[in-house]
């Protein structure tokens, strides 16, 4: 689905990402953990086409899209959502949704979008920022998926958010993963990304130094919790 | 006092139509446009040289120097702007601000800087009794004009794909992108259509301003003022910044006359120490 081959991205002088070679299969959820400054946002943006300056080859379905602008990444089926979760405050919620168009074959309907988060159909005429820090988030996860993207990059979803939108979020990621989206996830909290994934990579200065299982995961979670720092 | 209320709104009307152009290319293309008071001014000078030399009317001017002028727009866009974006923004800045120094230029070589005669169309010659005072029907004209052309820009804005595309673009641009949305498609027809509402307001002015090169130059520093205390980039906040100003300075020039040209940087002085990002902005806007 996605094949990442020596991919190397810098700010000016200070490189970012050191020869990052990874792929995720179709239907998998695969997550990215590191402390701040490892260079995980880097990469999703990377893959995004948003970072300029950066080498290497990013594959999607067999295609490369190295040198494609965002919005054709974001058509080919690249469903984004930033670590800042990127509502539009000049749009309402229901704009929000609609604002993205259509890619991939199998794409929400506004109806079915408001089934799974009522929430948002209540508030959709609200402006997008006025929504909670969860609303928010379940906003952004709703906005890509009603686009039918294949491929969710999604950064930090869970954070800052409470227990319960956390679950939530999981039983979300579960569902379209049953659905067949391909999912690639920042995420720190290490219990919650062995609960929704299926592998994960330790991300330090721009370089993948580690590969997991879940069961891995669960054995050092204590330690690993310790070396991110929370 | 109302009587100067109402000069105010008229003068503030010109702001709203610079500014609104102004602050919907900031938003898309992050470029300051410091040529957009020599398109005004070029406006202006259109619908003089429609009428000098081939004896078109003002009202045929009023559609004809725009569109032209817009066309203009997309050629400069394509040619220069859009290549220049990806760079550093100064060059865009240096750009325009050359571009209008070089128009402001080429006009005054060919008609000198005193102002060019322009009359007021015969069918808006006379006066309009407004109850409490009697107002010459041109400046009724050109404030309703302006009232409806901001009104209809809102609608399109607020109520259609392509405006929400824009606000979208507008707000954050990159994100747009990263969201499917082709920013660069959408980026040319706006700056046109920012350089035609310039040339619109020039057009208007024309029958009661000095037609002469500088009256951009003298207008786009009040316009950039409007657009900061609107909110770099806010729409909404351009216009209603617009007309504000255009109260503040008409009034302020009434009763204190002696700081009418220092009011409005005061009131934006004082707008930034309240809300840093402007009236209508977001603070993320402002960074």
């Amino acid at each position: 689905m996605l094949r990442i081959d020596g991919l190397s991205a810098w700010y000016g002088e200070a490189q970012a990402l050191r020869d990052v070679s990874l792929h995720v299969d179709k239907g998998e959820i695969v997550t990215l953990v590191g402390r701040n400054g490892a260079g995980k946002t880097t990469l999703l943006r990377s893959l995004m086409g948003l970072h300029h300056g950066t080498s290497g080859t990013v594959r999607f379905m067999d295609e490369d899209i190295s040198a494609l602008n965002p919005h054709k990444r974001a058509r080919r089926g690249l469903g984004y959502v930033p670590d800042d979760r990127g509502i539009f405050a000049t749009l309402s919620v229901e704009e929000n949704l609609t604002l993205p168009p259509g890619m991939g074959p199998d794409p929400w309907s506004l109806e079915r979008v408001y089934e799974t988060f009522p929430r948002l159909k209540e508030r959709r005429r609200f402006p997008g920022t006025k929504l909670s820090g969860g609303e928010q988030q379940m906003l952004a996860l709703a906005r890509v998926l009603r686009t039918g993207a294949r491929l969710l990059l999604c950064d930090e979803p869970t954070e800052g958010l409470s227990p319960l939108i956390v679950q939530q979020i999981g039983e979300i990621l579960r569902e379209v993963k049953a659905a067949g989206v391909t999912v690639l996830l920042i995420e720190q909290n290490v219990h919650f990304a062995a609960t929704v994934a299926d592998r994960h990579h330790l991300l330090a200065e721009g370089r993948i130094v580690e590969s997991m299982d879940n069961d891995e995961v669960r054995a050092r979670e204590d330690e690993l919790l310790q070396y991110l720092g929370i | 006092m109302l009587q100067q209320a109402f000069n105010g709104l008229v003068g503030g009307a010109f702001y709203a139509l610079l500014a609104l152009g102004l602050a919907v290319i900031f938003g898309m293309l992050g470029v300051v446009n410091f040529a957009h008071g020599a398109f005004y001014m070029l406006g202006a000078f259109g619908s003089y040289v429609l009428l000098d030399s081939f004896g078109v009317s003002f009202w045929l001017a009023l559609p004809i120097v725009p569109v032209v002028l817009g066309v203009v727009g997309v050629v400069l866009e394509r040619l220069f702007i859009h290549r220049l974006a990806p760079l550093d923004p100064l060059y865009n800045f240096l750009f325009t601000f050359g571009l209008a120094l070089i128009l402001q230029d080429l006009v005054k070589r060919q008609y000198g800087v005193q102002s060019q005669p322009y009359p007021r169309p015969s069918a808006l010659g006379g006066s309009i009794d407004l109850g409490l005072f009697t107002y010459p029907a041109y400046q009724v004209f050109v404030l309703g004009v302006s009232v409806v052309l901001c009104g209809a820009v809102w609608v399109i804005l607020t109520r259609t794909r392509v405006g929400m595309i824009v606000r979208a673009a507008t707000e954050r641009p990159e994100l747009s992108r990263a969201l499917g949305i082709d920013v660069a498609r959408w980026v040319t027809p706006v700056f046109g259509f920012g350089i035609a509402l310039a040339a619109f307001a020039g057009v208007l002015a024309a029958p009661m301003r000095a037609v002469n090169p500088l009256m951009g130059s003298d207008l786009i520093i009040t316009v950039f003022a409007v657009v900061v205390i609107g909110g770099l980039g806010s729409v909404f906040g351009s216009v209603a910044a617009g007309f504000a100003v255009g109260l503040v300075s008409a009034l302020g020039n009434y009763y204190v006359p002696s700081l009418s040209q220092t009011l409005v940087f005061i009131l934006m002085a004082a707008v930034l120490l309240w809300r840093p990002a402007g009236l209508f902005g977001r603070e993320e806007a402002a960074l």
